[in-house]
């Protein structure tokens, strides 16, 4: 099988922007044209939009917009991890030579309507994802006997590595006191431990080795992928403080790119809530169940920027459909030591966790440079 | 007879496979298992707290039922506790969504 590499990618800065979704998807698609000077339009077989958004044929409309004319082209939805489902397909059609070179563009608007999972009835009125969060961070706490207090420094953690994401949504840093402090939406969620919806746009281009290599001197490989989905229901998980389908993906993402977790030099975890980062670490297998919290608070004194050097979820926005595209991308640009302020040094072997409606679902991709 | 009409009418049914012998949940027509067609029978309207929080004076809960069916429910009074056993007080369908309000037993 053909190794698939990432050849190149274009990304807009997450905001609060009203613009079109096909707006969103340009820019982005825009900014990867800009990164690669020797990519033309008929190079790209498949055209794959990553979104939430309800507008209808939106990769035969960005081909139009962009001048492509694709064998291939799609959508595709996964809710939050929209954006890796689509890298995966991209990987797949280039591994079955079904094409050689895929374009996948992920966009969001900050009024997606991918944030509430109208299907999931068994959780009555309590559809709004602060619940399900709410519910995972009061198991969390009572299992392991976690505090608000300790939870917090994620956030405090995540702003603050965002200010040196020029793409982030949050321009500023917090404290421990202001995350404690701030608005209380549930006994158990306070507005700083979310992420937040936002408008935004990431674009990868997925290509064969040899391909690869006529865009780009630094290619980064796909070596891993693991994925699981457990249901589709909040409730249907066997566990509320653990992350089963991650951990069933972790695992498949290391057997296939041969390696394990302490391997990994830098990670992006889907820190949708606070409580997620601890409870996704301690799933993939970086540390021990209810040791995240130690592990975080290390991390954050010791200013070791290996977890969520973008500001993961918290401090970068969480643009549902480009989320698992940007996650990808800040990954790439660490392991070709183009991350600025971000850097984590010498970072050979990546690791990308992306997950869709708390946890019923879950993606781990190894990206080796 | 099935689910919504009678949630509709503030009744809480149960999909059960007679061939597999298993409540099937979410309900459905069809078994998740062997996909004959489920019967309905009257649910039982208790269960036990698997946990809970709040927001603004209002105690929410996620309860399981008959060791298997989770939903989550508003609490009509009281101060919950994980493994206190509730009762379903009433349920229906309010602006398209279920909604189960649960009292403490």
């Amino acid at each position: 099988m053909s190794k698939v590499g990432i050849a190149s990618y274009g990304i807009t800065k997450f905001s609060k922007d009203d613009s079109k979704i096909e707006s969103v998807l340009l820019k982005s698609t825009k900014k990867l044209f800009d990164n690669s000077p020797n990519l033309s339009r008929n190079d790209i077989d498949a055209v794959l939009v990553s979104t939430n958004n309800n507008s209808k044929y939106l990769s035969a409309i960005l081909s139009e917009m962009s001048g492509i004319e694709p064998k291939i082209a799609h959508s595709i939805e996964s809710l939050c991890n929209s954006g890796t489902n689509a890298i995966i397909s991209a990987y797949s059609y280039i591994a079955s030579g079904l094409a050689d070179v895929v374009l996948v563009s992920g966009a969001e608007r900050y009024d997606s309507p991918g944030q509430i999972l109208e299907w999931d009835n068994s959780r009555g009125e309590f559809k709004h994802p602060i619940f399900w969060a709410s519910i995972f961070t009061k198991a969390y706490k009572r299992e392991f006997s976690v505090t608000d207090e300790e939870l917090a420094i994620v956030p405090v953690k995540n702003h603050k590595q965002s200010q040196n994401n020029p793409n982030a949504f949050s321009d500023k840093t917090y404290s421990l006191e202001d995350v404690i402090n701030s608005k209380k939406l549930t006994d158990d969620l306070r507005l700083l431990d979310c992420s937040r919806p936002c408008t935004g746009g990431a674009s990868i281009l997925l290509a064969s080795e040899n391909a690869c290599r006529r865009f780009t001197d630094e290619p980064v490989w796909i070596t891993g992928i693991g994925q699981k989905t457990t249901s589709a229901g909040f409730t249907k998980n066997m566990a509320f403080s653990s992350m089963e389908s991650t951990q069933f993906a972790a695992s498949t993402a290391f057997k296939m790119s041969k390696h394990n977790v302490n391997d990994v030099d830098v990670a992006e975890v889907h820190d949708a809530f606070s409580v997620c980062e601890p409870m996704a670490l301690e799933s993939l297998g970086f540390t021990d169940k209810g040791k995240g919290m130690d592990m975080i608070k290390e991390l954050y004194t010791t200013n070791n920027l290996k977890i969520n050097p973008r500001g993961g979820l918290i401090g970068s926005g969480h643009p549902l459909g480009a989320t698992g595209i940007a996650q990808t991308i800040e990954i790439t640009q660490q392991l070709q030591s183009c991350a600025n302020k971000r850097q984590v040094e010498n970072a050979k072997i990546g690791l990308v966790h992306n997950m869709s409606a708390a946890a019923t679902s879950s993606t781990v991709l190894v990206l080796e440079r | 007879m099935n689910f919504e009409s009678e949630l509709k009418k503030g009744n809480f049914i149960i999909a059960e496979c007679i061939y597999c012998k298993k409540i099937v949940w979410p309900p459905s027509e069809f078994c998740n298992q062997c996909f004959k067609e489920v019967s309905w029978r009257k649910g039982s309207y208790e269960g036990t707290i698997i946990e809970f929080s709040k927001q603004n004076e209002n105690y929410f809960c996620l309860v399981e039922i008959e060791n298997t069916i989770k939903i989550i429910g508003k609490v009509s009074s009281g101060i919950p506790n994980t493994g206190q056993h509730v009762k379903i007080e009433r349920c229906g369908i309010k602006d398209e969504n279920y909604y189960f309000e649960m009292s403490l037993l």
